[in-house]
């Protein structure tokens, strides 16, 4: 009889592995890429009649610079913010069913009772969302900049940085729907998800009526309910540091998201240690269930 | 004192699984009452009962997949739930469903770097098993295109990636044909030969009757009876008897040879202690005058065992 062993570190990376094979298989993945690659086009074709037929100046004059640069950056907001929702949607999408339709199924059953830790199937599953994410991000956002430069030699400011804190957004909800799909069905994850992404929409929301009406109690729901759910924030975080630096300081809101309440750089490492509490709670609760 | 005998049987030894008033709540409901368990190393274990007398909890318990609300257990001399003992495991879950959009050599891939087994054993052992349950030609295809059977081939397969020391086997041969099962139990009689602990939960009576070596009727999540299934083939038997001038002196003196003596005109039934009664049956009757026409010897089936100890109210 042969010797045995124990599955090891690379557990983590058979689950990952197995999570890129299903998002290729069921073919998730392509549906995603397909759609995006749809959207990007769209964008391409507004933002060419923007800057061939809407009569923008076009001259070299500061003036004209300077109204070029603001609508160029209200667009790529715009977009941003499209793509930040298309990548959100598919984050949620993919790690609702993984936990909650293997245990439902008994598919959970066969992995568990190997050698490994609960908790590497998890990791495993994360870390394979993570990296998908990370590609249907890079390929979008980098999609949409080649577009604007192409046609308009423009690029956001603080672009990297910005298009991270958007990544961290979308880790944060794939976390919170992998440990939601630990622990309920996943239509309940679904309706857990969804609920709280909308309570931080409607906070940010609130937070910055609250900000124009100067009324600080109503900024304060605003930043407890971002509290709840950071995404918003963070998004919002994202789209100011990416805001051109004139708008910035005239205070000028720009983008489809109204920053008139700044979120502090705080609530970014808010963001981060929410999402690794997450993933332990995740961790936790697989752990403890019956499966 | 002769001499240490060859291991033919079950290492009585060594434990394989061993449990102690093992116990799981559901809220109010207690779907495992208290099971205690001994199966010896080697041996093929059978684990009867109704639908809901709490079998696949009890795996389940074993496995590590639901936590006991109460009691203890061991397998492979380390507690439940331990990741070591489950390196040298097999489970062939019942109404299992695996990521049906991998390949059947895929699927055996995943669970094989699960065990965390080295790439050339597992390749070597990949094509051995794919043989044994006879789908090497079906071995680039997806289990999404694969029948009943094939699935529960490939999940056996999958049982048996790391030659476990235990083997679970829940409802091993349903959807199977009699091919399958006939594949299945040679599978199982092949694991005893190494000396392989196994676990077998199955509804069909007549598989658990010809493969196991001992098995536990379960009812209410409780071992009723332990019987081990070679004294319960070896053991009492009732004959039913056709003969002329069964006088109320021969019937009593039928009574001196078996026992639940029931006579209805020229048919007779009685149970003996074994078959070596028999002839001495068939002695005292001549003896005292009766002309025997017919001597039928009715096996106790596991059927008839089961009945009886679990009741025809099914345990519930």
């Amino acid at each position: 009889m042969g010797g045995y062993s124990m599955a090891g570190p690379n557990a983590t990376l058979t689950i990952t592995r197995l999570t890129f094979l299903e998002a290729a298989r069921r073919r998730i993945a392509l549906a995603a890429f397909v759609l995006g690659l749809a959207f990007l086009l769209l964008f391409g074709i507004a933002f060419y009649f923007v800057t061939t037929e809407t009569g923008l100046p076009t001259g070299d004059d500061p003036a004209g610079t300077l109204l070029r640069g603001q609508v160029y950056n209200f667009l790529c907001l715009m977009g941003l913010y499209a793509i930040n929702f298309l990548t959100i949607a598919m984050a949620a999408l993919v790690a609702a069913d993984t936990l909650a339709g293997e245990i439902s199924t008994g598919t959970v059953q066969a992995l568990v009772t190997k050698p490994v830790r609960r908790a590497q199937i998890v990791l495993g599953k994360w870390l394979g969302f993570a990296v998908l994410l990370a590609v249907y991000l890079a390929l979008m956002a980098g999609g949409l900049m080649l577009i604007v430069y192409a046609l308009a030699q423009y690029t956001l400011p603080n672009l990297l940085p910005g298009v991270l804190l958007i990544y961290l957004e979308t880790l944060v909800i794939m976390t919170l729907t992998l440990a939601a799909s630990s622990t309920f069905s996943t239509l309940a994850t679904g309706g857990v998800v969804f609920g709280l992404w909308g309570l931080a929409f409607i906070g940010g929301f609130v937070e910055q009526v609250g900000a124009v009406l100067n009324n600080p109690t109503v900024v304060n729901v605003g930043i407890i309910s971002s509290l709840i759910l950071p995404t918003e924030a963070v998004f919002r975080r994202a789209a100011f540091i990416m805001t051109s630096p004139v708008a910035q300081a005239l205070g000028l809101m720009n983008g489809p998201v109204f920053v008139a309440s700044v979120p502090s750089a705080l609530m970014v490492v808010y963001a981060a240690l929410y999402l690794l509490a997450v993933l332990g709670l995740a961790v936790r609760q697989f752990n403890r269930r019956d499966l | 004192m002769p001499p240490a005998a060859p291991r033919d049987g079950p290492d009585l030894t060594t434990l394989a699984i061993e449990t102690t008033g093992l116990r799981k709540e559901f809220g109010d409901n207690v779907a495992v009452r208290g099971l205690t368990l001994q199966v010896p190393a080697g041996e093929v274990f059978g684990f009867l009962g109704p639908n809901g007398a709490g079998k696949t909890t009890s795996i389940k318990m074993l496995l590590g997949l639901v936590a006991p609300s109460a009691g203890s257990g061991q397998l492979l001399g380390q507690p439940l739930g331990e990741r070591a003992a489950r390196a040298k495991i097999g489970f062939l879950p019942e109404h299992f469903r695996f990521h049906d959009w991998l390949t059947a050599e895929e699927f055996l891939t995943l669970h094989g770097n699960l065990y965390g087994m080295a790439l050339p054993r597992l390749k070597a052992r990949l094509a051995e098993l794919l043989e044994l349950v006879s789908l090497t030609p079906f071995r680039k295809k997806n289990l999404r295109t694969f029948s009943k059977g094939m699935l529960q081939r490939i999940g056996l397969a999958q049982a048996l990636l790391n030659e476990p020391a235990l083997v679970f086997l829940d409802e091993p041969t349903s959807g199977l044909d009699p091919v399958g099962r006939r594949l299945v139990r040679d599978i199982i009689r092949d694991l005893r030969a190494k000396g392989t602990t196994v676990f077998l939960n199955s509804h069909l009576l007549s598989e658990v009757e010809i493969t196991c070596d001992r098995v536990a009727f379960i009812k209410h999540g409780e071992v009723v009876r332990l019987s081990d299934l070679k004294t319960l083939v070896e053991g009492e038997t009732r004959v039913t008897l056709r003969a002329s001038g069964l006088t109320p002196e021969v019937l009593a003196g039928l009574a001196e040879l078996g026992h639940d003596v029931r006579a209805d005109g020229a048919q007779v039934t009685l149970t003996v202690s074994g078959e070596a009664d028999l002839p001495a049956l068939a002695r005292y009757l001549v003896g005292h005058g009766s002309d025997l026409y017919a001597l039928t010897p009715q096996k106790l089936s596991l059927e008839d065992l089961f009945v009886q100890i679990v009741g025809t109210d099914g345990g519930l």
